[in-house]
């Protein structure tokens, strides 16, 4: 072979190797950590997978937060205003986590319908809404009509 | 009356940039000497009336002028002076404002320098920088222009800063982040003005390497400062978190990483021409998609300004027009540019072809993980997030690889290698390196992944000495006048991949050997984590300027004796009735002491975290030593001596 073909052809080669081994690597990755939302009103439909990593989220509802009296384990629920879920964690709640706020919660949904978080995420302006959650509650909205006034007066 | 003279005087710079941005172009179109020299005072022109506008801004905010509707959303009477005037790139409107301010100082040192370039480029790099001008000019006035006035009805108090915000952090990590984002537009410039003039040797590749250096390594730094405020500030102790916005900062950084080493080959070898025409618009590209992700609030993240959709859609649109003209116009020429050298595939220039393609492959994987998200939702296949560990499973293999290259890249020649020679001093270093990463993951736990990491580590660090020694003991001369004679460029880069190499460790050893634990605990109470006793002493009600915190007392014991006070705060600002924790550090060379306050339970019980973290100073301290690289290599006597004809 002509020794510039024969180069062009070994870095091309290496590139195509490099590439491919890439592209494995990601495609496995994603598969392993993509993290679908689901609104409290999925999850009352049983449209949530069991015991899968997942995200949830929607309005802390007031009054629901409930703390044990000696560890640091707190449970509360989150509502679109259409359903609600139990939400239970272990651990520090982030500095904008409110009654009436909108946060998002990583973790699973065990057997009885209980999201077992890992994580809980408030976002660090109070204006700030994460958008999952401005959809979510648009969609609750959407399907009756009735509650959009007590969206409304939440915020 | 000022906030007047402000906006007016950023319109006027808006003209003088679209001056710039056309006239000396038709100047080289025509071969009129004259309308090329229009450019040098149209920059200065353009620079001097955004310092006045952003003079003025300021002012507007060190005299509390609440009839500024951007003041009064982002300060208020009782902040500290210090915080008024970074308030101004606190939100979006004036932190557009700072980046235009950037890039007209970029555009005015750039205009200052011309004089060692050939008298057409010069120019033609200027008026291309005049575009770009326009471009975010154009969107500072047309969608968010800082200057919107509250009239008649005046607040009587400004809105105050975000919390968050009020911190030394704010003050230096978006302008050094910005210089080095910004920069970028430097190397972009040169590189559509060598499309433009068919004027690509090796001569340009020598013009562009100081200032991507400079601003690769103010990027350096910009993310360094970015990391290490979101450990103290944010109350978790994370040092990254694959953040959409922490990635468009990085995914230029990576990008231009590249670019710097591409532009080495171009200079000394003539090779890659082409290629790095093309990386250099691409960073610039990362740069633009940087910005769209944080100002246009499609992507959920810490750092997202309030979202306006017309904001999105008009850097969408510089987007498509500098990005989508830029590749036209290299489709275009870049065939007049090919190489003609050809280069051996033993010779370092293709160790740096490798590193260009892994660099890039990198890029792209952060790139699609970024995006993914949005992706996934335009196919209407539902709202999904992509977490840390996506990150850090395609990262961390392809990143070691990448390392293990970066140490032999230097050891090899230019064209063509012996291998014999090469061989032996690889086998010697990786055999040592090998053994001497076991015998530290020994003494700690055992982890393949850190066993894996440190060996890398070691043996970048042999090669990188027995480079060094190999270039310093030959010939007859002493070492030292040797060492002395070694180009400054060397050395940057000798600085600054070992300043990778101790952000590797810090990131391998704060993995492996951090201790956190998240406590219920009363004043009174000890707690143990990683053998250093935390006793909770006490808790007291504190005043700040414009907040009221409490502030808890913790004593760490080791072995007995106390090594250091704590004090975590938790802070209530009443302007926008927000909480606030501020974490509490004792800072090490081997290990930081961390505690911040949770949430008040019952009674006087708290939550806490408090975390033992190994090494994790190494991570920002091995940046500052790539930052130091970069710009020690931009000094290089080569680039001066030019300067100075």
């Amino acid at each position: 072979m002509h020794p510039v073909r024969k180069k062009r052809l070994l870095v091309i080669t290496a590139i195509v190797l490099i590439l491919s081994a890439a592209v494995g690597l990601v495609m496995y990755a994603l598969q392993q950590n993509i993290n679908l939302f689901f609104s409290p009103s999925q999850i009352a439909m049983g449209e949530a997978p069991r015991n899968a990593i997942i995200r949830a989220g929607g309005m802390v509802v007031k009054g629901s937060v409930k703390r044990n009296s000696d560890t640091l384990a707190v449970a509360f629920d989150v509502t679109d205003f259409q359903h609600k879920v139990t939400i239970e964690y272990r651990g520090i709640l982030p500095d904008l986590f409110r009654e009436g706020q909108g946060i998002v919660a990583q973790g699973k949904l065990n057997n009885d319908g209980v999201f077992e978080a890992t994580e809980v995420l408030a976002k660090h302006d109070e204006k700030y809404m994460p958008p999952e959650i401005t959809e979510a509650l648009k969609n609750a909205q959407r399907s009756t009509g009735e509650s959009a006034e007590s969206v409304q007066s939440t915020y | 009356m000022f906030p007047e003279i402000g906006q007016f005087s950023l319109i006027l710079s808006l003209f003088f940039a679209l001056s710039l941005a056309l006239v000396p172009l038709i100047g080289y179109w025509k071969g009129n000497r004259l309308l090329l020299e229009t450019a040098r005072p149209l920059t200065f022109i353009m620079s001097a009336l955004v310092l006045v506008s952003f003079v003025i801004l300021s002012l507007s905010f060190l005299t509390d002028d609440f009839s500024v509707l951007y003041v009064a959303q982002n300060s208020n009477s009782q902040l500290p002076v210090w915080y008024k005037f970074s308030a101004l790139w606190g939100g979006h409107e004036g932190s557009l404002l700072l980046w235009v301010l950037i890039l007209s100082g970029w555009c005015s040192a750039v205009a200052l320098k011309i004089r060692t370039l050939p008298e057409d480029i010069g120019p033609v790099v200027l008026a291309v920088l005049g575009v770009v001008c326009v471009g975010f000019l154009s969107f500072l006035l047309f969608t968010s222009s800082p200057f919107a006035r509250l009239l008649p009805d005046v607040p009587a108090d400004g809105g105050d800063l975000n919390p968050l915000l009020q911190d030394f952090g704010l003050i230096v990590h978006p302008p050094v982040l910005y210089m080095g984002y910004v920069g970028f537009s430097v190397a972009f410039a040169f590189a559509v003005a060598a499309l433009i003039t068919g004027n690509l040797n090796a001569s340009w590749a020598r013009w562009a390497r100081p200032w991507t250096a400079v601003s690769w390594a103010f990027l350096t730094l910009g993310i360094t400062l970015g990391s290490w405020w979101a450990y103290y500030e944010l109350g978790w102790g994370g040092w990254w978190f694959w953040d959409p916005v922490e990635n468009a900062s990085f995914m230029p950084w990576l990008a231009g990483t590249a670019l710097l080493h591409s532009l080495a080959v171009t200079e000394k070898r003539g090779v890659f021409k082409s290629w790095t025409v093309l990386l250099a618009i691409f960073t610039f590209s990362l740069s633009l998609l940087g910005a769209f992700l944080v100002r246009s609030g499609v992507l959920t993240s810490v750092h997202s300004f309030a979202a306006d959709p017309t904001r999105g859609i008009f850097i969408l649109a510089l987007l498509l027009v500098l990005v989508g003209g830029s590749l036209l116009l290299y489709a275009i020429r870049a065939a007049e540019v090919r190489s003609t050298v050809s280069f051996g595939v033993t010779g370092r220039e293709a160790w740096l072809l490798l590193n260009n393609i892994l660099l890039t492959v990198l890029t792209l994987t952060v790139l699609l993980g970024t995006l993914y998200p949005l992706i996934f939702d335009a196919l209407g296949l539902g709202k999904i997030s992509v977490g840390a560990p996506y990150f850090n499973s395609v990262f961390a293999p392809i990143a070691l690889l990448l390392m293990v290259f970066m140490a032999v890249g230097p050891l090899s020649k230019w064209h063509h290698t012996k291998f014999r020679v090469f061989f032996k001093v690889c086998s010697i270093s990786a055999f040592i390196a090998t053994l001497s990463a076991g015998l530290v993951v020994y003494c700690y736990e055992f982890d393949f992944i850190a066993w894996l990491s440190l060996a890398v580590a070691f043996w970048v660090v042999f090669l990188s000495f027995s480079d060094w020694f190999g270039k310093v003991s030959a010939g007859t001369k002493g070492i030292i006048p040797r060492a002395r004679q070694l180009p400054r460029n060397y050395y940057g880069m000798l600085l600054a991949h070992l300043g990778l190499v101790v952000t590797l460790v810090g990131i391998v050893l704060v993995s492996v050997n951090s201790h956190e634990s998240m406590l219920r605990l009363s004043p009174g109470d000890r707690a143990t984590v990683a053998g250093y006793e935390f006793q909770f002493d006490q808790m007291e009600q504190v005043k700040g300027p414009n907040y009221v915190a409490s502030k808890g007392q913790f004593t760490a014991y080791k072995a007995g004796k106390a090594v250091a006070v704590l004090h975590p705060e938790k802070r209530f600002f009443s302007t926008r009735q927000q909480v606030m924790t501020e974490a509490a550090l004792d800072a090490g060379f081997t290990r930081d002491l961390y505690v911040s306050l949770g949430e008040r339970l019952e009674g006087s019980a708290w939550g806490v975290r408090i975390y033992v973290k190994s090494f994790v100073r190494w991570i920002w301290l091995g940046g500052l030593m790539m930052m130091a690289g970069g710009l020690l290599a931009a000094l290089d006597k080569r680039y001066r001596k030019r300067a100075g004809v």
